[in-house]
């Protein structure tokens, strides 16, 4: 799609895209959690056949607002004998994992045009980096850490035991999602987010959740199984299970610190579905060229409402896992299937690739030059 | 001052108090927590040194990994209360003097060896610097040595990970 | 510009620490944690030295790749000496751990 270069002041459009991007991006994750907890409740209330809310606003629009000013004016009560510091940097270090990786994400893909009949490329991504879903990988690793200082530091046993569920099954899951990323990787032949989504252009049967049938919907389900996971959400919210364990990490917290907790869930959500969409879903590619009119945006936006509505119906319709069934699952099935199925995907890959014809593996650089018996010295 | 110039100091300066503040909280909770921090500047530092690939694997394999597991086992032994657990007198003044000695050495050695402004990487062979790209055809590599260790090394980590159950769990 | 002897210096300042950490502390996970400071004090050595002399060989990387593999594996089964010592003894306190000395 060709844009004009529109400028603003001393800048035009190519220089304030990351920008823009990142202010897009950061504003979906932050306004993502009044909206998508008025969302969840009234689509919990359709699937169970029931009203949802409905009191506060039109449709119960404003009931988001209502809670946060609830929670905004409640007493914010510190436990006794918890640690101080480390019980109030809990919530901010597990809110912080789904804003950084948000600079990753790319949103989409223009031509502008410069003038004079020429136009250049440009992709509406605040940081795109060779290494990229590596990256969202090691942030999504970092966020159990809010969880397990929160459950610690509150000096009680539930949240303790809270924190110790989900440090185990984020490190149990932590391995099924990075295979699951490993066969988008495998497929597109890169780490780069952008390079990524451009590499399934064309309509959904590029996508990578159709390539090397069946092995990428094998992955994708791996990928969404052990997302819902790391997100500590139903069916996998054992760290929270309020039947066993009042709140889990979060018992002891009150008023904007749980709140917090309560955004970063809803965040990694969003992240989560983000990745899912760029990986397996084309990112911004139309579900066919000839829907290419509708902005790339738009359609990335949409995808990941499709997925966050899946989130949510997975949440009304499966039960919660025991203890001891989440950690089966986690290592004798989902695992064993993950690795087999990128064993098998690699080898359709190697037998598919022809290196003569135009392969998308990138030409191999320059031949280092090796340290051992050189005559490299000090 | 210049960005890189600015970069370096700091990631430098937070990282030597964060390595001090490990080994000198008396919370061994509090030490690995300072230890996570100290990672994440490292890996801050080896993008400054633009190696991309090293410094997300340093991301998601230390401090996503092997530390989580650190704060999990401090967590299931409840040792979170302050101890006081340290070497007093000689053992002490010993291990001043052992790591002072240490790192002199190593200063010495390093700028005797390759003097003050020794060596500056050019921008084009740094290009394709660290990538995971650069880093994978070096590894994978037939004509290269480097496939055997690979290899060796994921015995290694599987021996690591038998050892670790038979010398964890109770009964087998 | 900052060149090689910088980071060289830091990763000195940081063995040390780290040396200095597993000789003095007596609390086996505070031992476990300095040695993984050394651990990466020399890691940050090998990509300073491949930075500024041997920008064109890959081989640093790789051995800081297979450093932190074999950190991974010392790290698993640490801990799970660790786990049992604690269990057997009661305390991770390494001077109290002296059955042998009679």
């Amino acid at each position: 799609m060709t844009i004009p270069n529109i400028s603003f002041g001393p800048f035009d459009l190519v220089a304030v895209a990351p920008y823009v991007a990142l202010g897009l991006m950061l504003a979906t994750v932050l306004l993502a959690v009044p909206v998508l907890t008025w969302f969840e409740r009234v689509t919990l209330g359709l699937i169970h056949d029931r009203l949802g809310p409905n009191r506060v606003g039109p449709r119960g629009l404003l009931q988001p607002i209502a809670d946060g000013i609830k929670l905004f004016f409640k007493e914010d009560i510190l436990p006794s004998n918890v640690d101080r510091r480390i019980f109030y940097l809990a919530p901010a270090i597990s809110m912080m994992p789904p804003l950084v990786a948000a600079a990753l994400i790319p949103l989409g893909d223009f031509r502008v045009d410069m003038g004079g009949g020429q136009t250049r490329p440009l992709t509406l991504v605040a940081a795109d980096i060779n290494v990229g879903i590596l990256w969202v990988l090691g942030l999504a690793s970092l966020q159990v850490y809010g969880l397990i200082l929160g459950g610690w530091s509150s000096n009680n046993k539930y949240s303790l035991l809270g924190a110790l569920r989900s440090s185990a099954q984020a490190i149990s899951y932590e391995l099924a999602l990075s295979l699951g990323v490993l066969m988008a990787v495998l497929m597109s032949h890169s780490m780069s987010l952008v390079q990524i989504v451009q590499s399934q252009t064309g309509g959904i049967m590029h996508w990578n959740i159709l390539g090397l049938f069946p092995f990428g919907l094998v992955a994708a389900g791996v990928y969404a199984i052990a997302a819902v996971a790391e997100t500590n959400r139903a069916p996998f919210d054992l760290p929270e299970a309020e039947s066993e364990l009042v709140a889990g990490y979060q018992t002891e917290y009150s008023s904007m610190k749980f709140a917090i907790f309560f955004m970063s869930e809803y965040a990694a959500v969003v992240i989560g579905s983000c990745v899912a969409v760029v990986l397996w879903l084309g990112g911004w590619d139309p579900i066919h060229p000839v829907l290419g009119f509708i902005p790339g945006p738009l359609w990335f936006a949409g995808k990941v409402l499709l997925l966050i509505f899946a989130f949510v119906w997975v949440r009304s319709t499966l039960p919660r896992f025991r203890y001891d069934q989440l950690m089966r699952f986690g290592w004798m099935r989902l695992l064993p299937v993950a690795l087999v199925a990128l064993m098998l995907a690699a080898a359709m890959s190697a037998y598919r690739t022809d290196p003569s014809a135009g392969s998308r593996i990138p030409p191999k650089p320059e031949k280092p030059k090796p340290l051992m018996g050189g005559t490299q010295s000090l | 001052m210049r960005p890189g110039v600015l970069i370096f100091w700091l990631l430098a300066v937070p990282m030597v108090a964060c390595a001090l503040l490990v080994i000198t909280s008396r919370n061994p909770l509090r030490s690995a927590l300072f230890l996570v921090a100290h990672m994440l500047l490292l890996a801050g530092m080896f993008l400054s040194l633009s190696a991309q690939y090293v410094a997300a694997v340093q991301v998601v394999v230390y401090a996503g990994a092997i530390m989580v597991l650190f704060v999990f086992v401090i967590m299931l032994l409840n040792l979170g209360g302050a101890q006081k657990m340290d070497a007093a007198g000689l053992g002490w003044a010993l291990g001043i003097a052992m790591s002072l000695g240490l790192a002199a050495l190593f200063v010495g050695t390093g700028v005797w060896k390759s003097g003050l402004h020794a060596g500056k990487a050019t921008a084009k062979t740094l290009a394709q610097g660290g990538t995971a790209q650069a880093v994978g055809f070096a590894l994978f590599d037939p004509e290269l040595p480097w496939l055997f260790p690979f290899e060796v090394a994921s015995i290694v980590l599987l021996m690591a990970a038998v050892g670790a159950i038979v010398l964890a769990k109770r009964k087998l | 510009m900052i060149g090689l002897p910088y980071y060289l210096v830091v990763g000195s300042i940081l063995f040390g620490i780290g040396a200095f950490g597993t000789v003095t502390r007596r609390n086996a996970i505070a031992v476990l944690l300095s040695v993984e400071l050394m651990l990466n004090a020399a890691n940050l050595n090998f990509l300073a030295f491949w930075r500024f002399l041997t920008p064109a060989a890959m081989e640093p990387h790789l051995f800081v790749l297979i450093g932190l593999t074999v950190a991974a594996a010392e790290a698993a089964i640490g801990l799970a000496i660790v786990l049992n010592v604690y269990r057997e003894y009661g305390t991770v306190n390494l001077d109290q751990i002296a059955e042998l000395r009679g």
